[in-house]
């Protein structure tokens, strides 16, 4: 069947098996491998990407659902040469090792921030309608992306890292 | 020509002596940006070959016995579907660490439930999922013993011993007989294992996700039953390893046997359940450790016994009491070991084993000990530092625990530890634990080149970086050598064509890649010496130029030819005359919810001594995730198996429980002592990997028992073991 996506601002129509989630057709159809698979079953957000601007597990997703939508993987965040703040501010504080999950937690930390910004709280938010940005925000919001390597709390400054610069 | 370097003496030190001043600076890894854009290239991410098939591996549904049919006609009747895979070259699990041989290639027996019995491979990945899933099989069924505690079939090691424990025990005036249980552990990296194998005539390419490619190319030709030089191996990114991809795995074995026959490459992606079944757990243990003390508190009594499994014909048994034998003197002391044979996923190294566990069980009775003493758990620790190894008298070769303590005690505010169980914030009871930290050292054979033109500067060697900054560390050696800015140097990693180092593993790899490096970068200085006439030791190298003896010359005009070196080192005789081991110490402060069990790991610090660092910032990186998997193993990961079939019941990330980010707090501090080890390689490093986790899960343990006033004895610390230690009220 085929599907019509907009993928970093270009526009795709992918022909593909019923089967297919939106992780596979972005990693082998659109060679935008960026985006990794990790688990498979939505656990990890590995595979986290921006669907009309909200982030969701791609492997969750199949293909056939998204046709019309706009979705942003990393590779339309930046490039090696032109690094966004986030990006960045991970290089910098280290908030990675072996990089696997990264992309994941960068798409969600990119989505997590202007949640932020248009004032969503949290599990653990004190005020419900002014939501700090303080590590124990971004723990909570940033949950569903693992990292075994375990660079939690340099993602974390990271983050904020690139908050400030972003203020 | 290669340099042969035997670690004979304690060596000098040159990168104290060098002037570029990059060496152990906070340098950002040069592969950073690759990470962040998502363009460092992980096996399965590299364009898809022409061609290119997709291979889903099938499991095992019986714990033992036979494969009498499996379906294969029915499944080449689903649309893309090409082939059903058996072949008695395909491996029942993964080789363990340095194998360098084939493991068990069981043919059509099947030795565990979840082991690898056949690959599907069909033109694409959906159809391929789909015909495995469906695929029927028959089995002939045989008994066998699942769990280590019904198995029959038991090893007992000869105890090691020092002194006499029976006697010291007798006469020791305070002891402590505590039995401890840890569950199996999953290593989890966060990339699947994954493989993709193409054939040109009778040589095989594999891009695989392998930590160590100088042994992965000997176990997979062995494999295969090709030679050695008929396997090529690239593995440049690996999304983690931590052990589980220290040999080669049947997800490579597979998609080798898939491309010949079918004369495609052929890609071959873990799933992550696959990953729970087939990759090597580490060993659940028993523990039964046994401590004696005189009433001032001299440690004089020491036994750590502990009981793990495998499956027949894994040569591997988690090394549990590791550490037990170095840390603390006695006058006896006597460690043995039992190997339960089960039929179940078979058990190898996950990032350090041994003291990942041992070190939980043994340094929370210590802090046991310590209470029946009525001394502070820290003061006990100090006492009892011994002079030499206790076990074999070899004199330490760097070792700063005393300082790690007692630094770590003050930075931690430790001296304001209050009564066990008397503070309350709420429903939180708070508590602060502490732990020693210790893994040992070693050096592996390790080979490096090094080549320099004008001022930019290759090193290659198959050596990987699975995060632990080897692309960053490499760099900084050679830089540091040749006086150069890291920019003008360009690490070459995980390519078998390239000169063979020890790989990732036991924390061995910056130490000894990173010599090897050393060595070679080393003789392109004797050239550049001999060229502007100046001895070797009067030669300065910095900022791209070369200084010695009144003469100098920029490189980029003195080295119009390529120079280049090559070097290898191995261990030698100051393995046998000292002992090498890295040392810290672990705080952590927790608060533990009265009513729920609930443990919050409020803030952490660790203090360590490893030798040279060579990048305060990946080294830190290193250091705080091992903490961090120190947090997993007292609170949350329990691998945990049906007791009738042993099939594997938390096999995914959902059920396997690792840290993540709202587990960890913020106030996680990592500070390294200054040191330097002249016995353990030129570099004066020790390994970094695996210390942050050794002991970091006892200082959570102990300061969960500190909050509450009660003792945990299985671990990790669920909810419902807190409540039940509170007893009742």
């Amino acid at each position: 069947m085929k599907t019509t996506l907009t993928v970093n601002g270009r526009s795709h129509e992918v022909d593909h098996d019923t089967r297919r989630t939106l992780l596979d057709t972005l990693r082998d159809d659109l060679d935008l491998p960026g985006t990794k698979k990790g688990c498979d079953h939505g656990q990890c957000g590995a595979c986290t990407v921006l669907v009309n601007g909200q982030r969701v597990n791609s492997c969750l997703c199949l293909t056939a659902m998204h046709d019309g939508d706009e979705v942003t993987t990393i590779e339309g965040i930046g490039s090696p040469e032109r690094l966004s703040a986030l990006q960045k501010a991970f290089v910098e504080k280290d908030g990675y090792q072996c990089g696997y999950c990264t992309p994941g937690q960068i798409m969600s930390a990119t989505a997590m921030l202007k949640e932020m910004r248009d004032g969503a709280p949290s599990y653990v938010s004190d005020d419900l309608d002014a939501a700090e940005l303080s590590d124990a925000e971004m723990a909570e919001r940033m949950s569903g992306n693992l990292c075994r390597c375990s660079a939690y709390p340099l993602i974390r400054e990271a983050i904020a890292m690139a908050a400030e610069v972003e203020k | 020509m290669t340099d042969r370097f035997t670690m004979d003496e304690p060596q000098p030190r040159l990168l104290d002596e060098t002037g570029q001043g990059v060496i152990g600076t906070p340098m950002d890894r040069p592969d950073g940006p690759q990470k962040v854009s998502g363009t460092a290239g992980y096996t399965a991410d590299h364009p898809a070959p022409e061609g290119m098939a997709h291979g889903y591996l099938v499991r095992a549904t019986i714990a033992r016995g036979k494969v009498l049919k499996i379906d294969r006609e029915g499944a080449m009747g689903l649309e893309g579907v090409l082939d059903v895979i058996t072949d008695p070259r395909m491996t029942r699990n993964p080789a363990q660490g340095m194998a360098g041989e084939a493991p068990v290639q069981p043919a059509d027996a099947v030795h565990y439930h979840g082991q690898p019995i056949a690959l599907v491979v069909a033109s694409t990945f959906e159809a391929a999922r789909d015909a495995a899933q469906r695929l029927s099989v028959e089995y002939e069924t045989e008994d066998a013993a699942v769990s280590p505690g019904n198995t029959r079939d038991t090893e007992v090691d000869d105890p090691e011993t020092a002194g006499d424990f029976d006697a010291a025990w007798d006469s020791s005036e305070v002891t402590v007989d505590l039995n401890y249980t840890t569950p199996s552990h999953a290593a989890a990296a966060m990339e699947p294992h994954a493989a993709v194998a193409q054939w040109n005539g009778d040589a095989v390419e594999l891009r695989g996700s392998l930590q160590m490619v100088r042994f992965n190319k000997k176990e997979l030709a062995d494999s295969l039953g090709i030679d050695a030089s008929q396997v090529r191996i690239l593995s440049p990114f690996v999304g983690g390893g931590f052990g589980s991809k220290l040999g080669i795995g049947p997800e490579a074995v597979a998609a080798a046997i898939a491309s010949q026959k079918l004369g495609r490459p052929v890609r071959v992606v873990m799933t992550r359940q696959n990953v729970f079944d087939m990759i090597l757990r580490r060993s659940e243990t028993a523990q039964h450790v046994r401590l004696g003390a005189t009433r001032d508190g001299r440690i004089t009594a020491i036994s750590h016994d502990d009981r793990v499994s495998n499956l027949d014909e894994e040569g591997f048994a988690e090394p549990v009491s590791q550490a037990s034998q170095f840390l603390y003197g006695a006058d006896g002391l006597s460690f043995t070991q039992t190997v339960a044979r089960i039929a179940a996923t078979p058990a190898g190294s996950v990032r350090a084993p041994g003291e990942a566990v041992g070190m939980v069980a043994f340094e929370a009775a210590i802090d046991e000990l310590a209470d029946k003493l009525g001394m502070d758990p820290l003061d006990l620790r100090l006492k009892n530092l011994p002079e030499k190894h206790p076990m074999d008298g070899r004199p330490y070769s760097a070792r700063r625990l005393a300082d790690c303590l007692t630094e770590g005690a003050e930075l931690f505010g430790w001296d304001a530890r209050w009564e066990a169980g008397s503070r309350r914030e709420g429903d939180w009871l708070i508590g602060m634990g502490m732990s020693s930290a210790a893994r040992s050292n070693v050096l592996v054979k390790s080979a490096a080149r090094v080549r320099l033109t004008g001022d930019r500067a290759i090193v290659e060697t198959d050596m990987t970086d699975i995060g632990t900054g080897s692309y960053a560390i490499l760099n900084q050696i050679a830089a540091e050598m040749l006086g150069l800015s890291p920019d003008r140097v360009e690490v070459r990693l995980g390519d078998s064509d390239l000169p063979g180092a020890s790989g990732s593993g036991g924390s061995f790899g910056a130490s000894s890649a990173g010599s090897a490096t050393f060595l070679a970068a080393k003789k392109i200085r004797a050239e550049i010496a001999r060229k502007i006439g100046c001895s070797e030791e009067a030669l300065t190298l910095q900022k791209g130029r070369a200084r010695g003896d009144n003469r100098e010359a920029d490189l980029s005009g003195l080295v119009t030819e390529e120079i280049v070196a090559e070097a290898e080192i191995e261990g030698g005789k100051t393995a046998e005359s000292h002992f090498s081991s890295g040392f810290g110490a672990h705080f952590a402060e927790v608060a533990v919810n009265e009513w729920t069990g609930e443990v919050r790991v409020r803030r952490m610090l660790g203090v360590m001594s490893m030798g040279r660092i060579l990048n305060e910032k990946t080294a830190r990186s290193q250091a705080l995730g091992g903490m961090i998997w120190g947090i997993g193993t007292a609170l949350t990961e329990d691998m945990q198996s049906d007791s009738r079939d042993g099939h594997v019941v938390t096999r995914d990330l959902a059920n396997y429980h690792v840290p993540s980010h709202a587990d960890v707090p913020g106030d996680m501090q990592v500070v390294f002592l200054e040191e330097r080890d002249d016995w353990a390689n030129p570099i004066q490093t020790k390994g970094i990997g695996e210390l942050g986790i050794s002991g970091a899960g006892a200082a959570v343990i102990n300061a969960i028992s500190h909050a509450s006033g009660h003792r945990i004895y299985d671990i990790p610390a669920l909810p419902d073991r807190v409540i039940s230690s509170f007893g009742v009220k």
